[in-house]
Order: C-alpha cells, then structure tokens, then sequence
C-alpha cells in the first residue's frame, strides 16, 4: 500500500500540511517495505496558478493509492478522481499519525472537495 | 490636440475617481478624442455618457480541445504548458480552460495533431460616437477569469491621429499592466488617505517598472492627511490637479453627471492638465503614436 501524505517537513514526524496544492512536501510511504521517500513540491508552493492540479499529477504519478491532507479544492479533486486513488482529509498530527489512522481504519475516504480554491 | 497620445487613466486603490476623471477629461477637451473603457469586468464610463447606435464586436480566446481518438498520452501537452492548465493522467490530457492564457503551445507539441484551439467567447466591445467622444468598452462575461485578451481587443480602437484616454482597472496586477502597457502617460488617481498612498506607492513602481512617464491628480484632495503631498514632494512627482471633495460632485455623480456638470469652472482645469500631459510627453521627446 502506497500513501501520500502532505507534509511540512522531510521526515515521519512531521507534521502534515493543511494544504495540498501548495503543500511544501509529500511524503511518500510504502507500507509493504515500511520506507518512505519526500517528494519536493516547491515548484506549486510557488506556481501562479494551477497548484492544486500541478501537485495532483505529480502525486499521481508516484503511483500512491491513498492520499492524506488537510484540504482539497475542486480542481485538484477533479483530477484526483479520475485515477483510483483514494483522498483522506485529516487537518493535525505528523505524517506518522496519519498514516497509522488510515491503516487503522479511522479515516475516511472524501468523495468531494471541502474547500473553494484559494482557500487560504 | 491632434496629437496621437495614449494617456492611461489608473490609480492602484480602486474608487478613486479614474472614471470621474477619464469621462471629464474627454467631455472638457470638446474636440475628437477616443475614450477607451478598461476597466472590462466593471465598466461604467458608459453611466456618464449618452450613447446611440452601440455597436457590438465578439471577442473570444483560443482553447486547446483534444480529439481523444488521435491521443498518444504523451503528457507534452502538460509538461510546456506554463500556466499548469493542462494535466496529463493515464486517461489522456485533462483540460482547465479557466487557467489556459492561449499561448498555443500544447497545440504546437502535441506529435500527432490531437491539440486544435477553439474560439471560446470571452466578452464584446461596445462602440458608438457620443458628440466629440469615440467611446468603446468592453464588457467581460460573468464567470470569466482573465481579462488582459479583451482589454488588447478594447486597447485595438486607439486612435491614430487624436488623443486617446484610457479609463484602467484598479490593482497593479495583469490587468492594469495591460491597460496601462504602450501608452505615452499615466494619470495615477488618488485620495488622501492611507490606503490611497499605499496603493499609489505600489503604482508608481509599476508605471517605473514599465518606464512610463507618469504624474499624480489628487481626488478629494481637502480631506484626510497631506501624506500623499508629502510623498510626492519627496519623490518629484508632480500633481497637476486637486479636485476638493464638495457635496456637488457627490450629488452629480449620484445622478450620472460629470464634474464639469457640477462645477463647470474645473473644465479649464482639466483642460491645462491635457496640455500639462502633452508638454511633459513632449519634453521626453517621444509618443509612441498609433
């Protein structure tokens, strides 16, 4: 099971970031090996425009199949519901928080975008 | 004044008194001139000016459309795109228009011509000849997000041989930079107060940027502080009008009327500030004309 999670920081403890297109990282956790890599989304913290959507492809492209953080727009949800993977909205913790939620069931799967665009 | 000068009317801080000033300075010249209206997502020069036989022009973008069938997913369409309105997901390109600026690039990429653009409409342009006024504005459609193609369509009726004033869109982003882009002047309407000099300052170093002449006319200009004045003393510029802030104004702009409507004196005013604006423009020693 592979699991995105925004992340402010490089490491498991982490904590997550609220936000998913201008997230600072992504935390990338390969639960059969129990390893995790980082994935530098500087390129949308500062993008124009098109954040949301940018770090959407780039997160799908690391073939996760569950992405944790704290909000969603309606366009990067747009992309994210045309592939498989699953979206999950947690605002606090680290990154090893969420990811032993989800494992332990006490997420959810969002079936929307929760926030307007520029939300913040 | 049969000189071909563009001078943009914009000011930062929005309700400064642009319109007021770019709909007088047009009635007090008395002889031909264009009035360009800018400001596409809320235009109101038209509320001062009586207007017969309005004339309509569609304009519209061009948006990339993928013909699904010919996609190679190759994701070149994405990657060149630099305004991330294209993705590319397993399924093929997905399309954001609302962030496309029309550049054509992913229609020139893609291998195998599965990327045409579309016309899509974004707005009309409305003319008609109001007295001495060549007047032309253009009206945005609701939900649509960017607004620089449309003022160049506006920007396309300047006149080649009169003098054409452009009412801006306030801010100092994108839009204003296009509105104000290639003119010989910019008038930069303010108020003194803090937020008017907050905003000035921030449109004196875009028009600086953009290495346009420019000066200050202050609205209102008997109330709030004099740190407006201050500020211009200090950095030389020049602020070739006061208007004062009186009751009458108020109420004739309430009733779609002008300035020179509520106090007629100020049309000589206006007038000098034309010719003040010329002098300056002349003394740089160029006009970018036509």
């Amino acid at each position: 099971m592979k699991i995105a999670i925004s992340s402010k920081g490089k490491e498991l403890d982490s904590l997550l970031d609220s936000r998913f297109g201008r997230a600072r990282y992504f935390i990338i956790y390969d639960g059969k090996a129990d390893t995790f890599s980082v994935m530098d989304n500087s390129m949308n913290f500062d993008a124009a425009q098109g954040a949301g959507i940018q770090t959407a492809q780039n997160v799908l492209s690391t073939g996760v199949e569950h992405i944790i953080t704290g909000h969603c727009g309606p366009k990067a949800y747009k992309v994210l519901s045309l592939s498989a993977a699953k979206l999950y909205l947690k605002e606090n913790g680290t990154v090893k928080e969420a990811i032993d939620d989800l494992i332990g069931g006490k997420l959810k799967a969002a079936n929307n975008a929760d926030v307007e665009g520029h939300w913040m | 004044m049969n000189t071909p000068l563009n001078i943009a009317v914009a000011s930062g801080k929005g309700g400064t008194g642009k319109t007021t000033l770019s709909v007088s300075l047009a009635i007090a010249l008395g002889e031909s001139v264009t009035l360009l209206d800018c400001d596409v997502e809320e235009p109101n020069c038209h509320i001062f000016i009586k207007r017969n036989n309005i004339g309509k022009e569609k304009v519209s973008v061009l948006i990339p459309k993928v013909e699904k069938t010919r996609c190679n997913k190759c994701g070149n369409c994405a990657k060149i795109c630099r305004y991330n309105a294209i993705v590319s997901l397993p399924s093929g390109p997905l399309i954001f228009p609302e962030l496309c600026h029309s550049c054509g690039g992913c229609a020139r990429i893609c291998p195998t011509g599965a990327i045409t653009e579309k016309k899509e409409p974004i707005g009309v342009i409305e003319s008609s000849l109001s007295g001495n006024i060549k007047f032309f504005q253009g009206i945005m459609h609701v939900g649509k997000p960017i607004s620089p193609p449309l003022i160049k369509a506006v920007k396309m009726h300047k006149s080649p041989d009169h003098l054409t004033i452009i009412d801006c869109p306030p801010g100092t982003s994108c839009p204003m930079i296009t509105a104000v882009k290639d003119s010989d002047f910019i008038i930069l309407v303010t108020e003194p107060t803090p937020f008017g000099l907050n905003d000035l300052k921030l449109a004196v170093e875009t028009s600086r940027k953009l290495k346009i002449p420019f000066a200050v006319v202050l609205n209102r200009s008997d109330s709030g502080d004099n740190r407006v004045d201050e500020y211009c003393k200090n950095e030389s510029i020049p602020v070739l009008l006061r208007i004062p802030e009186m009751r009458c104004i108020a109420e004739a702009y309430s009733n779609g009327k002008t300035i020179i409507d509520a106090v007629p004196i100020i049309r000589g005013q206006l007038i000098s500030l034309l010719n003040d604006v010329v002098s300056i423009v002349k003394a740089k020693g160029k006009i970018n004309a036509g």
